[in-house]
């Protein structure tokens, strides 16, 4: 079962820049490999990534072949109220993963 | 010749085919000119301008399964004057793009990071797009001893 983590700082002054760190676990096949015999390894990977801050989309990912095995994305946002972000990650063979965090902004 | 051998032999062949696939030239290698394409496809005609943007890589990289990844934008991140979208580009993976980020100015900073895999020892291209619909591109050139994406699993 795939599993992510994601790092948002628990409390926050409102209008502060935060960093919020994921990653998700996943191998992120390429599909420009072969097994011993020589057989194509059908392509496996997370091909978006999408974080909503109280339902706000805040940032979106395209992943594409050359992210690295348990795919790590950072990045910043503004902490505007306190509330929910949710991250969701989804891609080849129906994977999805849903992780939420939630912020409380003095 | 008895069926233990048989089977050896037939194993080494198949063994022999998978290696011949591997070392089959660099065909499968995005090109430079792949990576202008992709690059036009997000850029359309829009001329693109140096500098703003700012792209962390190692210059020398011992393992490029695992690259750590960061860019950053020079902007305000106003809600009229912010980066739009990040883009970033290899010339010698099997496939041109990387990774495509849409922000908004609520990012508050215009900065990401990642870990991704390189191919080869190649020129990373970088491209952030900003709200008034500018196009802006830095590149860094990387040294990739151990490549990533076309080993073989054994």
């Amino acid at each position: 079962m795939a599993r992510a983590v994601v790092t948002v700082p628990p409390r926050a002054k409102r209008g502060e820049i935060i960093e919020i760190r994921t990653l998700v676990g996943h191998r992120m096949e390429t599909g420009f490999r072969h097994d011993s015999l020589g057989r194509p390894l059908a392509r496996d990977i997370v091909t978006q990534f999408v974080c909503t801050y109280n339902g706000t989309e805040i940032c979106r990912a395209e992943l594409f072949p050359a992210i690295s095995a348990n795919p790590l994305f950072t990045f910043t946002t503004i902490a505007v109220e306190s509330g929910t972000l949710e991250f969701k990650w989804t891609g080849d063979n129906n994977f999805a993963l849903n992780e939420t965090a939630s912020i409380t902004v003095e | 010749m008895t069926p233990s051998h048989m089977s050896t032999r037939r194993e080494f062949l198949l063994a022999a085919g998978a290696l011949a696939l591997t070392v089959r030239p660099s065909s499968s290698h995005a090109t430079t000119s792949m990576m202008q394409d992709a690059i036009r496809k997000v850029v359309g005609d829009a001329p693109i301008n140096r500098g703003k943007v700012k792209l962390d890589l190692p210059p020398l990289i011992d393992n490029g399964n695992v690259v750590p990844l960061s860019v950053s934008v020079d902007s305000p991140m106003t809600p009229t004057d912010y980066v739009k979208a990040i883009h970033v580009f290899n010339e010698k993976n099997p496939q041109p793009n990387i990774v495509s980020v849409q922000l908004g100015p609520r990012a508050g900073r215009a900065s990401i990071s990642t870990r991704i895999r390189l191919a080869d020892s190649q020129t990373v291209t970088a491209i952030a797009q900003l709200a008034d619909g500018s196009f802006w591109q830095t590149t860094q050139d990387v040294i990739v001893t151990i490549a990533a994406c076309a080993e073989e699993i054994s």
